[in-house]
């Protein structure tokens, strides 16, 4: 099968990384990979509040993620839902390994992830721009945050699906990765597949996310350069 | 002795390798992993003879014992006031950091510093997760009327310059008294209040730029 709009099976949708897009933040960055648009603003290290939530041993990290009710052709309802939860919780996990939170005991960063377009990969869009907003918000990092979608279609394996594709794959498979570390903090299936085709399709991720890698260097830099 | 992957001055981005060696240290925002120093934080490189750190361009304010803060009061205790300096945790007050002998048991303390007053204070001490501060210094007090606009605190030691050369410039020219909060926060009072939001402004926004304080001095005058 060909893909769409020509694309080589092993090549990302057009990317852009912005950084510093909102200006009341602590740290912000947008993401575009392909349709899919994802905005992400950090806040904190600040005083948590309700003080419940506060751990006496590290930083409380919150995420949160939304997708904007006029990101898809049929209207998103605001507000919890099954699938946001989620999306929530792997993000915060895939971004907790590239913090130190033990810096600052009792405080809280808040992460807020907003889809404006959606065209699949939007879990693996807000990643990407939760790690540059990261970075962004000056917050102590190990290493940046890179994540892409891998799928097998009609016997190829497809680097960063898109909408039409991820509809007929039989299985896709959203990775984040540490590039420094060689670490994956994420790793979700959807479908199944035999094993020799997940050793492929990862190979291909962590290629992809070498690019992304570099994309988001590049974006944090051209905020930050002395010009 | 192994050679610098990245200059003196370089930009990093966090987790970029600044040397691979062991002959260095890691100073303040960086972190050691292998062999290599790392940087934790987006900033400039500075290598102080074996003693590798990174100074950050962005960032909340971190507390460090003998800076001047500005802060709001936001709880008032029986031992002190709880103020709110806009960093991880909040401050405290302590009736023994305040100048004047207080007996508790005649005074209301909300006499002294109520909710919602502004002081200028000093930074005693840090723990690890609390904050004290004193008014035992010649500069501390608390501020009664004049204004007070937030910057960033990684920016605040362009508004003051060397040797206090950018804040004194502005001083004179704007006719304002000035008081830098190391937190961010920044109150003055006098004149042409809104030169001076105008010379943060600009300090904020183009911190990294060679010349600023030529352009300070145009953008007061003009």
């Amino acid at each position: 099968m060909k893909r769409l709009n020509g694309r080589k099976p092993g090549e990302l949708r057009p990317v852009v990384v912005k950084a510093g897009v909102i200006e009341q933040a602590d740290g912000s960055a947008l993401v575009s990979m392909g349709k899919t648009t994802a905005v992400a603003a950090v806040y904190g290290p600040a005083i948590l509040h309700p003080r419940r939530l506060q751990l006496s041993d590290r930083t409380f990290l919150k995420t949160v993620y939304a997708m904007a009710p006029f990101s898809t052709t049929e209207r998103v309802r605001p507000g919890r839902s099954r699938r946001g939860t989620e999306i929530c919780m792997v993000t915060r996990h895939a971004l907790e390994p590239a913090l130190f939170l033990e810096e600052n005991p009792k405080a809280g960063i808040g992460v807020y992830i907003d889809i404006l377009q959606a065209d699949s990969g939007t879990r693996t869009a807000g990643i990407n721009a939760a790690s540059v907003a990261l970075a962004d918000a000056g917050i102590s990092m190990r290493d940046l945050v890179t994540s892409v979608a891998v799928g097998k279609v009609d016997g190829e394996y497809f680097l960063d699906l898109e909408g039409e594709e991820e509809d007929v794959t039989k299985c896709d498979l959203p990775i984040a990765y540490m590039p420094r570390g060689k670490k994956i903090t994420l790793l979700q299936m959807d479908g199944d597949m035999p094993a020799k085709d997940i050793k492929e399709l990862l190979n291909l991720a962590v290629k992809g996310c070498e690019i992304l890698y570099e994309k988001q260097k590049q974006a944090l830099k051209e905020r930050w350069l002395v010009k | 002795m192994s050679e610098l992957l990245k200059k003196d001055r370089e930009l990093v981005i966090p987790g970029d390798e600044i040397i691979r060696s062991m002959d260095f240290l890691p100073g303040k925002n960086c972190f050691r992993e292998g062999n290599s120093i790392y940087t934790k934080k987006i900033g400039l490189v500075s290598v102080n003879r074996r003693v590798i750190s990174v100074i950050p361009l962005s960032g909340v304010y971190i507390p460090k014992a003998g800076d001047m803060v500005l802060g709001e009061v936001i709880d008032i205790q029986n031992n002190g006031w709880v103020i709110d300096i806009k960093s991880v945790s909040e401050a405290f007050l302590p009736l023994s950091g305040v100048r004047e002998f207080i007996d508790t048991s005649k005074t209301d303390l909300s006499k002294v510093y109520g909710m919602g007053d502004v002081v200028y204070a000093k930074i005693s001490g840090t723990g690890a997760t609390s904050v004290y501060l004193t008014m035992q210094d010649s500069r501390s007090r608390k501020l009664r009327s004049g204004r007070v606009v937030k910057m960033s605190p990684a920016k605040v030691p362009r508004l003051i310059g060397k040797e206090g050369s950018m804040i004194n410039l502005i001083k004179n020219k704007t006719n304002c008294m000035i008081s830098i909060g190391q937190n961010g926060l920044v109150w003055f009072e006098g004149e042409k209040e809104s030169k001076v939001i105008d010379a943060i402004g600009l300090i904020e926004r183009e911190a990294v730029v060679d010349g600023l304080t030529d352009k300070v001095s145009k953008l007061l005058e003009g």
